[in-house]
């Protein structure tokens, strides 16, 4: 594959519009100091885009230095094991730095470059886009800031030392949770004060316009890999694709290129967290309401009086009260259909992974494995899933220990 | 027309600085917010800017985090903000009310909802942080109905072109944010403000007010050389952090500023 990235498919809806929405969704609530920063990096996406020299550095890194394409896996055993339809791994876990975020920063990084900004900052949850932006960063020659909520550098500490072996300052924030939703307060009060220098790599498909659509743009490679290959092992297009979402980029880079195939069932797969019922979740489009945070209009989880709940959920990566507003759009519309698991189900298929194909999955792409295997059992063997497996789960080792009781220190 | 076109206008007839300033409803907790208002007008306070507290001030510097903060512990809600000054009318009908905060809580309410209840409660306009123009067609629809004027922000990196729409839709004054940067960020550097705010007003045709960064007298007084007015916030708040568990000090301390930043203003022009 030459064209890995190629910029605009014509025959996807042309959303978002010209003023960044979907439907009623996205748009740039921001201060007004941001305003000309996104209107710059507008302008500048779509002149580079179709720029055949952005393209081939794109193409270049993505091939020689993430290495892709990631592979379209069999699941054999597991398919068994699930006792219904076939289901297909994407391995996003197979890239470099483990996880499908590198993609989004490897266009973004080049970006920033294209733009003179010799400093990038980013937020993170489970470190996973942290540690992609720390590596772009170190690939590129530019000085790095990541935004890491204080809860969350106790939780993921071996990411946060990655990060600073990357040459990247991880700074820790202390207001409000402290935990993602806060690194991305955070993150944009740095933007906002550096704006001269700085470019901002949101790490998911939510933020204001541009960001939703230049992310979904560079993880849309995983959906044009995953339709190709699949095409050509199996013929056709598979009956579902299902992947897990936070703030939902490695869904919407799977769903994209899927959308105009409307025999494709797309499911995006939030966390359950303790159950919908315990108000306990981080599953905005499932139980979630409409509203607005972090730039764009969307389903927020909130309280009575509008201000943004606290989420819980065993995957720190999907521990996010908002969502791309490009799923609250395709779910509106009922393009796709949006389920929340437990973290008790993700957990067990994370097990299952291993024990089944000797894969480590990450705690967030478990949540999509888990609904995958219940979906498989309700339809038969003739049918096809692809399931996108968006990272690899050595971060979540400790985690894991730490719930079988075993200390491994 | 509205308390704050009123006054704006009438400030710029006289040829007078406008001094605009901000507390937090709520902070320390919603007991200290009326009297404080009182106070602030009787210290020479033209038009109060009430902030409505939020968990996720994204354009805010860590002082006034805190006190959103401090005020969300104390239970603040935004129907909360709105009955103090309901409260605050009880005793004062003259002085300008405006809200100024984030979005998500006016949409929570609902757009009508929200202007039909300010409106009844004696606020005068809204300052909404993350709601520029583009994006305020169906609240602004609402907020005209209710006479309930909108506050826009220009900042230094919006361009002239921009400036202009901006200050068309604005309504009683426009806000020019100083810096680059959050609320109470850094130290102003006053002469290169006065340029853009020369610049500025070439552009803005209705009286141009200066926020961030302005922390006493001798800033404001700068500053409002070339503007028709000065918003204080983060300097107020910082006293009122400090003297969060002293009523009486919070208060002298916020009101000694506010009368030095008053006499400033009002030497420039005598």
């Amino acid at each position: 594959m030459s064209d890995r990235y190629s910029g605009v498919n014509e025959k996807q809806p042309l959303l978002p519009d010209e003023s960044g929405h979907f439907g009623i969704y996205g748009g740039k609530f921001v201060s007004e100091t941001l305003m000309a920063a996104l209107d710059d990096l507008e302008n500048e996406y779509s002149r580079l885009k179709v720029d055949e020299n952005f393209l081939a550095t794109l193409n270049s890194d993505l091939e020689h230095y993430v290495g892709r394409a990631s592979s379209l896996y069999h699941a054999q055993r597991l398919t068994e094991a699930a006792g219904g339809a076939q289901i297909w791994l994407k391995r996003e876990d197979l890239n470099h730095t483990g996880a499908h975020k590198i993609n989004n920063c490897i266009g973004q990084a080049i970006l920033a470059k294209h733009m003179g900004k010799p400093r990038i900052i980013a937020e993170t949850g489970a470190g996973q886009h942290g540690v992609a932006a720390a590596t772009v960063a170190a690939r590129f020659g530019l000085s790095c800031c990541v935004y890491m909520g204080s809860e969350d550098i106790e939780r993921q500490s071996h990411n946060v030392y990655r990060m600073k072996l990357l040459g990247a300052e991880v700074v820790p924030v202390t207001s409000g949770s402290k935990t993602l939703k806060d690194a991305l307060n955070e993150a944009m009060r740095d933007w906002v004060t550096n704006i001269d220098d700085t470019h901002y790599i949101i790490g998911t498909v939510a933020g204001p316009h541009p960001y939703p659509m230049i992310v979904r743009d560079f993880q849309a490679v995983i959906g044009r890999e995953a339709k190709q290959q699949f095409a050509s092992r199996q013929g056709g297009l598979p009956d579902a694709v299902v992947a897990c979402v936070g703030g939902g980029s490695n869904a919407m880079g799977i769903f994209y290129p899927f959308l105009d195939d409307q025999d494709v069932r797309l499911v995006g797969v939030e966390a359950g967290g303790s159950g919908i019922a315990s108000g306990q979740h981080a599953a905005p489009l499932t139980a979630g309401e409409v509203g607005v945070l972090h730039g764009n209009r969307t389903y927020l989880m909130q309280d009575k009086n509008g201000l943004i709940a606290e989420t819980h959920s065993i995957s720190a990566g999907l521990d996010y009260p908002g969502v791309g507003p490009e799923h609250a759009w395709l779910k509106d519309i009922k393009r796709a259909e949006y389920v929340a698991v437990t973290d008790q189900e993700a957990l067990a298929a994370f097990r299952q992974l291993n024990l089944l194909e000797g894969i480590l999955p990450a705690l967030e792409s478990s949540h999509a494995l888990a609904y995958a295997m219940q979906l498989a059992a309700s339809l038969p063997v003739e049918q096809h899933i692809i399931v996108n497996l968006s990272g690899r789960g050595d971060k979540d080792v400790p985690t894991m220990a730490k719930i079988d009781g075993i200390s491994i220190d | 027309m509205s308390r704050l076109s009123s006054k704006a206008d009438l400030l710029r007839d006289l040829g007078k600085k406008a001094l605009v300033t901000y507390i937090v409803a709520g902070d320390p907790d919603q007991s200290v917010t009326v009297p404080l208002m009182h106070k602030l007008v009787a210290a020479g306070v033209d038009v109060i800017e009430l902030g409505v507290p939020f968990s996720d001030p994204e354009a805010e510097g860590p002082v006034i985090q805190r006190a959103h903060e401090r005020a969300l512990r104390a239970g603040t809600s935004l129907l909360d903000v709105m009955q103090l000054v309901a409260e605050f009318r009880n005793l004062d009908q003259a002085t300008p009310v405006v809200l100024m905060g984030y979005l998500n809580p006016i949409e929570k309410m609902g757009y009508e909802n929200f202007a039909q209840q300010a409106s009844k409660c004696g606020i005068d306009g809204t300052i909404i942080v993350n709601l520029p123009p583009e994006e305020a067609a169906d609240l602004s629809r609402y907020l005209e109905q209710h006479d309930i004027e909108s506050v826009y922000l220009l900042a230094p990196t919006t361009t002239p072109e921009r400036a202009a729409g901006i200050s068309s839709r604005s309504r009683g004054f426009v806000y020019y944010v100083s810096l680059k940067g959050t609320t109470g960020a850094g130290s102003l550097n006053t002469a290169e403000v006065s340029g853009k705010v020369r610049a500025m007003k070439k552009i803005v045709k209705m009286p141009l007010y200066v926020g961030f960064g302005i922390k006493n007298g001798v800033t404001a007084a700068a500053v409002a050389h070339e503007s028709d007015g000065v918003v204080v916030g983060s300097a107020i708040v910082d006293y009122m952090a400090f003297h969060e568990n002293n009523i009486g000090e919070l208060e002298t301390s916020v009101v000694t500023l506010v009368q030095e930043i008053r006499s400033a203003l009002d030497a420039l022009v005598a």
